[in-house]
Formats: C-alpha cells, sequence, structure tokens
C-alpha cells in the first residue's frame, strides 16, 4: 500500500518537473507572465510607487512638461502628475483583467459542464449562450453600462457577463471530449455519483483549455474597460483609469502629447503581455488547438 | 444543400428569441423605475407616471415583450425621445458612414493581411516570419482608441497628411474627400483585424502546407509557386474567408470607439449618445439590428462554408 503512494507521489513529482520544463523552455509564456507579473505589482503597490496622490490637482502646474520638478511624465490639465494617474490606472487595468476572467472562468465552467453532463440542460443552455455571443462585445458592455450605471464593479460584472457565454462553449466541447475517455465510463460503472465525476475528475481535465481562453479573456478585458472608460461609460472621471486618461488626452492632442503617449503605451504593454502569456500557455498546456 | 440551409435557418429562431430576450430585459432590469431613470431626478411624480402609462410600462412584462417583438415585424422598432423620424430611418442615415468606415477597415485589414500571413506561412522559421509574427501580436495588442490616438498624432497633428477628424460624405463633398478622411479611422479600426487575419492565413496556410497531397506535389516536382498559389493557397482559402467575414462584424460592432475619436456620425456614435442621454428605445433597437446582422453574417458564411466544402454539410 505504501508502495503504491510512494510511486503516485513519485509520478507527480516528476510531472511537475516536466511542467516546470516545459514552461521555461516556452520562452513567449515565460516573458508574458514577467510583463504581468510586473503589472501586478505595479497595481497592488501603486501608493507605495506614486510619486504623488493622483488626486492632487495643482493648478499651477497645468499641462506640466514631461521631466518638470515632480513630473516625470508630465501633468494633465488640473495640474496632476500622470505618472502617478498610470500608476494607480494600473490598479483599475487589473483588478478588473483578474476578475472579470475569474468569474467568467468559475461560472463559464459551471454552465459548460453543466451542459456537458445533463443532456436536457445541454440544448437550452448552449441557446442561451448562442443569443448572447450574438451580441457584438462592446455594444453589449456599452448597454448593459448604461442600464447598471458607472462604476468599477458594475465594469466588472458587465464584461463578466460578456465573457461567460465564449467560456461556456469553450469549457462544454472541452468536457465532451473528456466525457468520451474510457476512465470516466469505468467511473460511471463503479457506480461514481454525477458530481463526484463532474468535480473530480471532468474539471481538472479541462482547465488546461479554460485557462488558455481566460488569459484571451483578460487581455480583452483590459481593451475593452479601457474603451469603456474612454467613451465615457467605464470607471467614473476622478478615479484614474487608463481609458480615462486617454479621453481627456484626446482633447488636449496637439498640446499634451504625453497626456496619449504614455498611458497608450501602459495599455499596449499590458494588453501585449497578456497575449503573449495566453499564446504561450496555449502552446505549453494546449499544443493541438493551435 | 437545401436541405443543411433550411436546417440552418430553423436554427437561428432559438438565437434570436434569446438575442431578442436579452435585449428586452436589459431595460426592465434598470435598478427601481426606468421612466424615472430616463426623466431624470427633477421629474415630477406625474410626469413619471404619464411616461410610464405611454411606454407601456405599466403592463406584465410577456406582454410588453410581446407587443414590442409585434411592433419589430411591422417596422415599428420604437421612437427616440429626442430625434425625429421613425427609428428605422434614423438608424438607416447613421448605418451609412459606419458601413463606409467598415468597408476601409477590412478592405484594408484584407489587402495587408493576407499577404504578410502567406509570406509568413512560406517562408516558416525565418526572420521574415518572426518580424510579421510579431507585428500580428503588436496588431492584437492595440485597441483601435489606441491606434486612432497614436495615428492622429502622428500623421495629422506632427506630419498634417491627413485630416484628424471629420466626415464627408460622398454626396457633398465627392470620392476624394471622402476617402481622406476614412482612411484614418478605417486603419485604427481594422488594425486589430489586420493582426487575426495574418495570424488566421499563417496557420492555415501552414496546415495545408504540412499536408499529404502538398508533399506529393512537391516529390512530383511542381513549382513552388505554383504550389503555394494554386495548391495551397485555394485551400486555405475558405479559412481565409471566414475570419475576413467575422472582421466585418466585429468592425461594425466596434466601430463605437473610431467614431468618437474622429467624429464621425455612425451607429456607434448614435449609441453612445443615446446612452448618454438615457434614450433606451434608440440603444434597444441599434443593438438588436447589430446583433441580427452579426447572426444573418455568420449563417451566410456558414452556407458558403457548406458550399465550398460538402464535407461540413454531413455533420
Amino acid at each position: 500500500m505504501q508502495d503504491l503512494s510512494e510511486i503516485r507521489r513519485r509520478l507527480r513529482h516528476e510531472q511537475q518537473q516536466l511542467n516546470i520544463r516545459r514552461y521555461l523552455r516556452n520562452r513567449q509564456a515565460v516573458i508574458g507572465s514577467v510583463i504581468v507579473l510586473i503589472m501586478l505589482f505595479i497595481a497592488v503597490f501603486a501608493p507605495l510607487l506614486a510619486p504623488a496622490d493622483p488626486l492632487a490637482q495643482t493648478v499651477t502646474n497645468r499641462f506640466a512638461k514631461p521631466g518638470t520638478a515632480g513630473y516625470l511624465l508630465g501633468a494633465d490639465k488640473l495640474g496632476r502628475d500622470i505618472l502617478s494617474r498610470i500608476l494607480y490606472g494600473a490598479r483599475v487595468s487589473m483588478i478588473v483583467g483578474v476578475s472579470s476572467s475569474l468569474i467568467s472562468m468559475l461560472f463559464g465552467m459551471i454552465i459548460g459542464l453543466c451542459a456537458c453532463y445533463y443532456k436536457p440542460l445541454d440544448n437550452i443552455l448552449m441557446r442561451i449562450c448562442d443569443g448572447l455571443s450574438a451580441i457584438p462585445s462592446i455594444l453589449l458592455a456599452i448597454a448593459l453600462m448604461a442600464v447598471l450605471g458607472q462604476s468599477l464593479f458594475n465594469v466588472i460584472l458587465a464584461l463578466s457577463i460578456v465573457y461567460i457565454p465564449r467560456m461556456a462553449r469553450i469549457a462544454r466541447s472541452a468536457a465532451l471530449v473528456v466525457k468520451e475517455q474510457t476512465y470516466i465510463e469505468a467511473l460511471q460503472s463503479q457506480g461514481a455519483s454525477a458530481a463526484r465525476i463532474i468535480w473530480r475528475h471532468i474539471a481538472p481535465n479541462i482547465l488546461p483549455a479554460v485557462v488558455v481562453q481566460a488569459s484571451f479573456n483578460f487581455a480583452d478585458a483590459i481593451i475593452t474597460e479601457a474603451s469603456l472608460s474612454f467613451l465615457g461609460v467605464g470607471v467614473p472621471a476622478p478615479q484614474p483609469s487608463w481609458g480615462n486618461i486617454l479621453a481627456e488626452g484626446r482633447e488636449v492632442i496637439t498640446k499634451a502629447w504625453w497626456m496619449v503617449v504614455y498611458p497608450g503605451i501602459a495599455t499596449a504593454l499590458a494588453v501585449m503581455g497578456t497575449n503573449i502569456l495566453g499564446d504561450g500557455l496555449r502552446d505549453i498546456l494546449d499544443p493541438h488547438t493551435n | 444543400m437545401v436541405r443543411y440551409t433550411l436546417k440552418r435557418l430553423l436554427s437561428l429562431i432559438p438565437v434570436l428569441f434569446v438575442v431578442s430576450l436579452a435585449i428586452f430585459l436589459l431595460i426592465h432590469l434598470i435598478p427601481g423605475d426606468p421612466a424615472s431613470a430616463i426623466l431624470g431626478e427633477e421629474a415630477t411624480p406625474e410626469q413619471i407616471a404619464a411616461l410610464r402609462e405611454k411606454l407601456g410600462f405599466n403592463d406584465p412584462l410577456p406582454v410588453q415583450y410581446l407587443r414590442w417583438v409585434g411592433g419589430l415585424f411591422r417596422g415599428n422598432w420604437g421612437t427616440s425621445l429626442f430625434m425625429d423620424g421613425t427609428m428605422l430611418q434614423i438608424i438607416g442615415s447613421h448605418m451609412i458612414p459606419t458601413l463606409q468606415q467598415t468597408l476601409v477597415a477590412v478592405g484594408f485589414a484584407t489587402l495587408v493581411g493576407v499577404p504578410l500571413g502567406m509570406l509568413a506561412a512560406i517562408r516558416h522559421g525565418s526572420p521574415a516570419d518572426r518580424v510579421i509574427s510579431a507585428f500580428s501580436t503588436a496588431g492584437i495588442s492595440l485597441p483601435s482608441f489606441l491606434m486612432g490616438l497614436c495615428l492622429v498624432l502622428l500623421i495629422s497633428v506632427k506630419l498634417r497628411w491627413l485630416p484628424s477628424s471629420g466626415y464627408k460624405s460622398i454626396a457633398d463633398f465627392g470620392w476624394a474627400t471622402h476617402i481622406r478622411y476614412m482612411i484614418l479611422p478605417g486603419i485604427a479600426l481594422g488594425f486589430i483585424e489586420m493582426g487575426l487575419i495574418i495570424r488566421m492565413t499563417r496557420s492555415s496556410m501552414l496546415e495545408i502546407l504540412s499536408a499529404d497531397y502538398i508533399r506529393m506535389a512537391k516529390a512530383k516536382g511542381v513549382s513552388p509557386w505554383r504550389m503555394f498559389f494554386l495548391h495551397a493557397f485555394r485551400n486555405a482559402l475558405i479559412g481565409i474567408l471566414t475570419v475576413v467575414g467575422l472582421s466585418f462584424i466585429s468592425c461594425l460592432g466596434g466601430a463605437t470607439v473610431t467614431e468618437t475619436i474622429f467624429n464621425i456620425p455612425g451607429l456607434g456614435k448614435l449609441t453612445l449618445n443615446a446612452v448618454m442621454r438615457r434614450d433606451y428605445e434608440v440603444v434597444q433597437a441599434v443593438v438588436l439590428l447589430v446583433s441580427l446582422l452579426n447572426v444573418l453574417c455568420t449563417l451566410l458564411l456558414d452556407l458558403l462554408y457548406a458550399l465550398v466544402d460538402p464535407r461540413v454539410r454531413l455533420n
């Protein structure tokens, strides 16, 4: 008996080693996760990193050029420090990205697994997903924001609603493949309960596909949050988000280029980092879909 | 083919039902009373009661839904609180700039994306392939509002080559001016799609280039160019057409952002203004229409697909 558990432990250890090696050998995954980790670090420690209060207005320093004392990346029309605003803006992007991709992953998996295992539910759930994903995502998000009202929480809610149908679809099709495996049949013949089969045996095996999709949702969430805030229906005004810094910059684009260029670089870097991470994860976890 | 078409048409019914129900519920989800949300904080209770009556909010929800759907079939898509004319007229006049912009965007994305994707596949593993792949990743990571702002900053403000915003219709200003005003918004809107098209073209070409019949053709001594264009590209075309079709749909929905940056009076701008002014019936109508177009485009693509590739029909 002890031998068996010893072997099992060894096997698991070896599998872990193999996964770590595969990860380290994948340049995309490493670069992408470094960028994402830096962004998360900035988001968590923004109060310590920011040189100034992102909301503090100094009217005498309106439109201070980058490099002016105390304004490394310049100031906006109210004399607020752009660098501090960008660092705090990372908070909004990361909170929205992480929460909406996790929430949609959780609910998407629940829906996808239920659809896969309970046949009568399958048709109903998938038609609902089809219908919801037929509505263009940015329009659905705008409409939801119009109805829910502007707040950080509502941005997360709106984006989760946009991503859940896609996630459910991915989870379902991955689960259908797993369900056909012999070991699931073996479990059924042993009398394992449906809930146990779904959560202990199918769910872990669809994680790779789901995680890859979640990383792309993360990138999309950063873009969509910034777009919503840029359009003035996302995170409300005094709170800095990359989208609303850019929106303010757009009005003064001819005289204050730094209000567009720096938050723009931050957004592009964050999205690129998550996209590269997603590509890398797909190569590692889910090679045949590429 | 007829059976397949009928089957696909039937399968649209539940999708359209869900779409319409979701959009209908959206307005009825407004926390509190939609009528008072529309009228704002200063409205008197009498005004709110009058609007509730006018919009039919006093009836049970299923009745309201059926009335709304019935109206849709009769061409009554609702009325705007601020604009004159029927909803279909309002939407129609805003549709044209969006369609023009979408055409420029998809045209740009296809003309740049397909050749680059093919080049990357033909020179697989070379520095050119790596540069193009990095370029497509960058394309996917540049949201349209960022690309739009960059273009305005560089092309309009710095170089002064093209106008930074505005819309000039063909009828009033002629083709040349119209196109001059459409180039920047079109590129901004199409940039992400270009990235996707490069990826799709590259991966479907690579997949086909590793197929047995290509190896066979190579073994028979077919010239490389003949092999790429006659044997491989024709088969990759289906996948490429799909991604081009999908990019048309996402540009149609995504034009909101570029229309705001470039001040184009299109559907997106209409939606956004309606959202700001709480003109909910306009929001409802536009979202429904674009979703409808989306569903129809997808159907059309699937039918095309089935027409070109008989294997699809059998599944």
